[in-house]
């Protein structure tokens, strides 16, 4: 679930449309508040994803990031199999913020997340791909007097067999400019794809982030520019109540000082000068209204609200998300009884926040690592009174984000907006965030407490399943909330085929009002409710004397839930499941679905020095139709990666109200040393695509555990592996 | 006092003061912007350069303490060194924020130790952080471009 697939709430959207621009907008979807005031714009000939050049140049506009997860060929591969260009000449731009035409998925909001950047572009972009390529075929046809039905195009060449005339994409592009774009292209039958599901569909963008040219927020320079770094509070929710900032302004090269609402704003002509000046500042914080609470307080709170041993707190209740058959006051069988504890993790993604501004009044423009335009517009728009149209976004590569960057309230955005706009009209304002500020900023994965009462069948399979989740929600209090329980505080544990393979299912969650910003993590809810039904079933499997994949296999079935079932034998399969692990090792499997994929993981687990340490790992994947295989892999590779960081050593911990971890050095995370070798096995499917960015990070967790298990005996009962 | 430095074959003249770290200097001053900010604490090895040979972290090097000393940067490499030829072919970065650090800790690798083993590369590479978790296709494009044979990559049916 993502901000993408939630439309926002349009009566909040107006009335934030409405005080940003004075002008009432009245019937419009959120999508189209979000474009309002945008300027007009003539796209070309072939609309807003492809541009030609008269050398036959292709450029595909990439309206999403690219973050590390490979849109930039992804979105690429798809437009150059429609139109037959060659692929070894095309070239990827981003889009700047324009939501009217990059706007996608269901909100038609112009951003990235959820992992549907492929999933979204599917069909527009092959509508796109091959309606360019049908005027370049009629243009051709015109010109050569013979019937389009003739003409073949490979690889950016036009021809016409039977008179031995051919042409380039730049030849005919004066006249295929000219004619009219089919209303409904014809797409290929994808058994002609020679592009789509090709090794050679590579990176665009591996030269320039291997020479140091690659251009991130970090690395703009403009004429004039100031370097902004802020002193935030030392607690969530605390305020500014008085600064001094006399030695700050004594600092060479600090331009100025400026209090905002998320504490003090230091400008300086240079990052170094800024870091010096926010040294020198003092400031005096009313912390009347700041969280106070440390994670060892709230996990208590958690456990106890969960074990019913706890009313729910103000504003908060247990709501049910899955419930079938009843649930007998007292199950009878054998009872199989489990909590699991999860911390709150830092993105910590390798780019700090950050993010340029240039305030004019309505005239702002933002050059940053934008995940979604639409809402770092409309969050802009609210700032310095404008339509969300008319802020203009110029979006570079971020340095990762793993859904840091996108922020229900723009937050680092905002904040460089609110200096910028104190910095003076059209001074561009750079803001540095530092690592400190980075990881103890908030907007973490949420702590989360589960528990689990299981009542087991004559054959060992569940027939009981009560479920108890506890953790904050991610959307309440934002424009995206719906009624109900939040999804993106469930999904994986709701719609797991466990659930559907056991009679009784009495499901609930309660989601407290607790001072620490949380947001989306890659993956999301599965980040722990992937951990938690995989490594339940292991232990079930265990209890019942089974093989956890036979079982598993047994629980698919009943579920009808084929997908698992193809992915976790092609995993075991291919791991040799059923031969002895190397010496040494011992294996643990996992399988888990989160953005339309299925993921199953082999993986081969010992101890060195009393920490787990991952060797291969056998990964299968089931997402539809493969675009990029090796981009694929390389996102198994990556997500199995941070997966197993946080797994490992992950945790964000407070001590009254305090962040305990300011940097790498109490943050640990995967180094080359411990990093796995990650096999990756693709099922074949015909279905259109969907998910990678995200489905290869929750399965990890518990194929882990699972080994562990094995090897010792025992379940774990809270995340990471490595503590102290 | 204005310093000189002795950067990717040149001599630069900075203006900094002396105790502004090397990666501000580069990046603020000179404009060399291939070197990153990550932590500030030498933690995650994006800043790395090459002073005399040896990876440096410019994050937290005194600019005063590298009077003397060759200094190079991502930009020296020209972008077509064996290694950065083996990180295209091996699509090694994802979001690429690391990578030029990665790289100048691996051309102070193999310049050390021509055919690095899987210990060797461990023991240099440990300290330059990924969270995308490239680590498989860096160990690759390593042995690579040192003419090891590099374990096959990708996905397979």
């Amino acid at each position: 679930m993502s901000v993408l697939a939630r439309p926002a709430s349009r009566r909040d959207l107006l009335v934030g449309a409405t005080l940003a621009g004075g002008a009432l907008l009245v019937g419009c979807s959120p999508a189209a508040i979000m474009g309002a005031g945008a300027p007009r714009t003539d796209y070309g000939a072939f609309g807003p994803y492809i541009r030609i050049a008269a050398d036959g140049l292709v450029t595909v506009v990439n309206n999403h990031i690219e973050f590390g997860q490979g849109t930039h060929a992804g979105l690429a591969a798809i437009v150059a199999e429609e139109l037959d260009a060659d692929w070894s000449k095309i070239q990827v731009a981003q889009a700047p913020a324009d939501t009217k035409a990059y706007g996608a998925g269901p909100a038609g909001i112009q951003g990235t997340g959820g992992s549907s950047a492929v999933r979204d572009a599917w069909v527009p972009l092959r509508k796109a791909g091959a309606g360019a390529r049908a005027m370049f075929v009629e243009a051709a046809a015109r010109r050569w007097g013979v019937p389009p039905a003739e003409i073949t195009v490979r690889d950016g060449v036009v021809a016409h067999a039977g008179s031995g005339r051919q042409a380039g994409f730049g030849q005919l592009l004066a006249d295929a400019a000219k004619v009219a774009p089919p209303t409904s292209p014809v797409l290929k039958d994808p058994a002609r794809f020679t592009l789509v599901g090709a090794d050679r569909v590579r990176r665009k963008d591996a030269q320039a982030k291997s020479d140091g040219s690659a251009r991130f927020t970090q690395d703009v320079q403009l004429p004039g520019m100031l370097v902004a770094m802020v002193a935030h509070p030392p607690r969530f929710g605390a305020k500014v109540k008085s600064f001094d900032a006399a030695a700050a302004r004594k600092v060479p090269g600090v331009v100025d000082v400026h209090q905002i609402p998320t504490g003090v704003a230091v400008t300086a002509r240079n990052t170094w000068a800024a870091r010096r000046g926010r040294e020198a500042l003092k400031v005096v914080w009313d912390e009347t209204k700041a969280e106070t609470r440390g994670t060892d307080t709230l996990a208590a709170e958690y456990r106890a609200l969960a074990a019913g041993k706890a009313p729910p707190p103000e504003k908060a209740k247990w709501e049910a998300f899955e419930a079938k058959g009843t649930m007998p006051a007292a199950p009878g069988g054998e009872a199989f009884e489990a909590t699991y504890d999860f911390p709150y993790l830092a993105h910590a993604a390798m780019e700090p926040m950050n993010c340029v501004a240039q305030v004019d009044g309505a005239n702002t423009r933002l050059t940053f690592g934008s995940q979604v335009p639409s809402l770092d517009q409309l969050n802009t728009a609210l700032i310095v009174g404008a339509l969300p149209g008319a802020i203009e976004i110029e979006s570079l590569f971020a340095g990762g984000s793993f859904g840091r960057r996108a922020n229900l309230q723009s937050d680092y955005v905002a904040e460089c907006v609110r200096i910028a706009k104190a910095a003076g009209k059209n001074v561009p304002v750079k803001l540095v965030w530092t690592r400190e500020d980075d990881m103890t900023g908030g907007y973490y994965r949420p702590l989360t407490h589960h528990a689990v009462r299981i009542t087991l069948d004559a054959d060992g399979y569940p027939a009981t399943w009560r479920h108890r989740i506890v953790t904050q929600s991610i959307l309440a209090g934002s424009p995206m909330a719906g009624k109900g329980v939040d999804d993106t505080s469930v999904e994986g544990t709701k719609g797991s085929p466990y659930f559907k393979a056991t009679p009784v299912v009495d499901a609930q969650a309660l989601s407290p009002r607790v001072g620490v910003p949380v947001l989306w993590w890659r993956s999301v809810g599965a980040t722990h409710t992937a951990f938690v039904m995989e490594h339940t079933i292991d232990q079930l499997a265990k209890r019942a004397g089974m093989d956890p994949v036979a079982y598993r296999r047994t629980l698919y079935r009943k579920a009808g839930a084929a997908r698992h079932l193809a992915a976790l034998d092609l995993a075991a399969e291919k791991a040799g499941w059923t031969s002895p692990a190397p010496e040494g090792w011992t294996r643990g499997v996992a399988v888990h679905e989160s953005f339309g994929s299925v993921v199953a993981q082999v993986a081969e687990v010992r101890l060195a020095d009393g920490e787990p340490r991952v060797g291969r790992v056998v990964t299968a994947i089931d997402c539809g139709t493969a675009i990029a295989p090796d981009l694929i892999a390389a996102q198994m590779e990556g997500g199995t990666c941070f997966g197993l960081s946080a797994a490992l050593f992950g945790a964000v911990t407070l001590k009254d109200g305090h962040v305990e971890q300011s940097n790498f050095d109490a943050y640990r995370v995967l180094r080359i040393s411990e990093a796995p070798t990650v096999e990756t096995y693709i099922v074949p499917s015909a279905a259109a695509p969907s998910g990678v960015g995200e489905p290869g990070t929750p399965v990890i967790a518990p194929a882990v555990a699972n080994a562990l298990l094995t090897m010792s005996g025992k379940p774990t009962t809270a995340l990471p592996f490595v503590r102290g | 006092m204005a310093l000189t430095l002795d950067l990717n074959g040149k001599a630069v003249p900075v203006t900094a003061a002396g105790d502004t770290p090397l990666l501000w200097v580069l990046r603020d001053e000179l404009g060399l912007t291939g070197t990153k900010y990550g932590c500030g604490i030498g933690q995650c090895g994006a800043c790395t350069v090459l002073a005399d040979g040896a990876p440096i972290r410019a994050c937290s090097t005194p600019v005063s303490a590298l009077q003397g000393v060759k200094l190079a940067t991502i930009e020296s490499l020209g972008g077509a060194h064996p290694l950065q030829q083996a990180w295209v072919k091996h699509d090694v970065p994802q979001c690429g924020y690391c990578q030029s650090g990665q790289i100048m800790s691996a051309v102070a690798l193999l310049a050390r130790t021509p055919k690095p083993a899987d210990a060797d590369i461990d023991a240099a590479m440990d300290g330059n952080i990924c969270r995308c978790g490239t680590y498989q296709r860096i160990r690759a494009a390593i042995k690579d471009a040192a003419g090891l044979a590099a374990p096959a990559q990708g996905a397979a049916a």
